[in-house]
């Protein structure tokens, strides 16, 4: 059995995402354990292999560059077929971040290794012999520990939950071509689109300002927007309630059956707290709520509670925050 | 077009669980089970599909003990035509495992189109849609929103992280169901009525030794209790304090 990692560095548009540096991280630590290196797996259209540094300053041992005119757009068919055939040459884990694309990835080489995936890892530990990951089930009302007996261990970590880490290491970048025509994949994604105005991604944001039906039209979530610019590193989420009236994408939804996240801030604007919303947002590590109703269920969550107009408090607080930042 | 649609059972998430004795299951006394989220929108998904083309089988597969069967009559409730129970003393925590057995019922079946759940509530892996595709050799799309067919390829749409992506497929596929396709429909008396008598086979699971092995079951950490800290904007400064002093985030 090997002792080495390979890390999928998730890119897109011909950028690194934040994900591939936590997989790295993650990676890191396994590898360290066991004596092993880290190899990074970095697929793209031709030009990707520019980010290979940063790779290797978080940890990276090497990076396999898997450059195609293909790879412009996710192409996971072609990626996992790469991924399973490399994974011959002797690993002892691959890590992928646990986010769209990295969950589409790993299942897929997980079965074409013929070995289980554990997914959404928010901890893990490893031994010479096996991994153990602490897993997140039923809505996050139960914390699962699973150990992974076979070899190699597929695993896809929460992002946020490992936070990159410099460690510089040599990155020695070795290119490697793709396993077949990647431009014949049978699964062909024909456009990306960017769905919500927000620059950051709810899966990364430190900050998440979420809004719900409490702010009574969609006109009005541009002050849940101002609120996000004045903390500069928010994200904005929504309710079910709102992403089904159409004032905000379902891709923003928070909740049982939207995104699960667990920012170190999270103010929910509007917001009930009904048990599918908290569902996806319980392990932030502080909660500000804002509702006129002081009997609202999102109040017995809430490290901090106003009790009042959303609409008038909004303005004020992004005020105070700007201020707050501008002083330091 | 002919659609098998991958159903689990799940319990009820709207309450406070219990750990079992064991450690590693949840205290089953007094819960509610039901179709997952996710599979109850890919029932749906099929129910329509076939509707539309005015055409068609929609098969529901589930497996596990013999309570499953009553997940598998709420299928048939709202309309699935057949069903299948595969049968297992217990539901693995091991997808693999899982997609083994249903890659077994499924292969050579002859759908044009299995449907899954983008993941399951209690597990919450989302790895066995693709897991049994690959084992079938078909390609999978994962955790779509929108769904849509030209001739004989599936157009679909796919939600990112602050993003989507629209992809196409041809027939026959795997397809993972996301939030967003369709609201599940609930049963009518006589959906109910005519469940009864539609077809319920049983056959043992073909399941591969699970190597995911679940070691306990905990319940996190509780949040202490919330606070409200004032009423109206005036407190807006002693929240900017708080958050600055105290909880450090600002
Ligand atoms: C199977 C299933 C899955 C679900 N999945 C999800 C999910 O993933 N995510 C999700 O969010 N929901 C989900 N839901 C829906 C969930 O049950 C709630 O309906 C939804 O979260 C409510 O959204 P809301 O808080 O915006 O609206 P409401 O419940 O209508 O709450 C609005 C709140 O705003 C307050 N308010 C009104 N006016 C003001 C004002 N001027 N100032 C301040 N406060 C004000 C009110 O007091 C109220 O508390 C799911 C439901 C089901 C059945
Ligand atoms: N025991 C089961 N019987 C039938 N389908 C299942 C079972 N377990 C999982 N599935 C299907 O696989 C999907 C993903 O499950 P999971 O990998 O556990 O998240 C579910 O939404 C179901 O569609």
């Amino acid at each position: 059995m090997s002792n080495n990692v390979l890390a999928f560095a998730e890119s897109r548009g011909g950028d690194l995402r934040r994900a591939a540096l936590e997989a790295v991280t993650a990676a890191r630590a396994i590898a360290d354990v066991r004596g092993g290196a880290v190899h990074a797996i970095l697929f793209g259209a031709p030009g990707i292999g520019a980010h290979a540094p940063r790779l290797g300053a978080h940890g990276a041992d090497s990076v396999i560059v898997v450059e195609h005119a293909a790879f412009a757009q996710n192409n996971p068919e072609a990626v996992a077929a790469t991924i399973a055939a490399h994974m011959g040459r002797g690993y002892g884990a691959l890590i992928c971040p646990a986010s769209a694309t990295g969950k589409d990835i790993a299942p897929r080489v997980a079965a074409k290794l013929q070995v289980p995936v554990a997914s959404d890892a928010v901890a893990m530990t490893a031994n010479a012999a096996s991994i153990t990951v602490t897993h997140p089930g039923y809505t996050g009302k139960i914390l699962q520990t699973l150990t992974l007996t076979a070899t190699p261990a597929v695993v896809s970590v929460r992002p946020g939950s490992f936070l990159p880490k410099e460690n510089a290491k040599a990155g020695a970048v070795e290119v490697l071509a793709p396993v077949g025509d990647p431009a014949a994949s049978r699964v062909k994604v024909t456009e990306t689109a960017t769905g919500n105005t927000a620059k950051l991604d709810l899966g990364e944001a430190p900050v998440i300002i979420s809004g719900g039906r409490g702010l009574k039209e969609a006109a009005n979530f541009t002050l849940v927007e101002e609120l996000a610019a004045a903390f500069g590193n928010a994200a904005v989420g929504a309710t079910r309630a709102v992403t089904d009236d159409g004032w905000r994408p379902h891709a923003d939804q928070i909740g049982q059956t939207g995104r699960l996240v667990s920012p170190d801030l999270y103010i929910a604007c509007g917001i009930s707290g009904a048990i599918q919303h908290l569902a996806g947002m319980r392990t932030s590590k502080t909660i500000v709520a804002i509702n006129k109703d002081k009997e609202a269920p999102i109040f017995k969550i809430a490290d901090y509670g106003i009790v009042g107009d959303v609409l008038e408090i909004l303005p004020v607080l992004t005020a105070a925050v700007k201020q707050a930042k501008a002083s330091g | 077009m002919k659609i098998a649609v991958c159903i689990k059972r799940v319990p009820d998430m709207d309450v406070r669980f219990k750990i079992a004795p064991s450690g590693t299951a949840v205290d089953e006394s007094g819960l509610k089970f039901d179709i997952s989220d996710f599979d109850g929108y890919a029932v749906e998904a099929a129910l329509q599909i076939r509707e539309k083309l005015n055409a068609g089988e929609v098969v529901v597969i589930s497996l596990g003990p013999d309570v499953v069967q009553e997940t598998l009559r709420k299928a048939m409730s709202m309309g699935a035509d057949r069903a299948v129970q595969l049968k297992a003393e217990t539901i693995p925590a091991d997808s693999y495992a899982i997609a083994t057995a249903l890659a077994a019922e499924l292969q050579g079946g002859g759908y044009d189109l299995i449907l899954f759940g983008r993941m399951s509530i209690d597990t919450a892996h989302g790895a066995t849609g693709a897991m049994t595709a690959e084992l079938l050799g078909l390609p999978v799309v994962n955790a779509i929103s929108k769904l849509e067919f030209d001739g004989g390829t599936a157009k679909m749409r796919r939600e990112l992280e602050g993003a989507y992506e629209l992809v196409e497929c041809a027939l026959p596929a795997v397809v993972t169901i996301d939030e967003g396709i369709a609201r599940p429909r609930y049963p009518s008396l006589k959906g109910i009525m005519a469940a009864k008598k539609k077809p319920l086979e049983i056959r043992p699971a073909q399941l591969a030794e699970p190597r995911l092995v679940l070691d306990a079951m905990a319940l996190p950490p509780e949040r202490s209790a919330g606070r409200i800290i004032g009423e109206g904007s005036a407190v807006v400064p002693e929240l900017v304090r708080l958050l600055k002093e105290e909880a450090k985030v600002l």
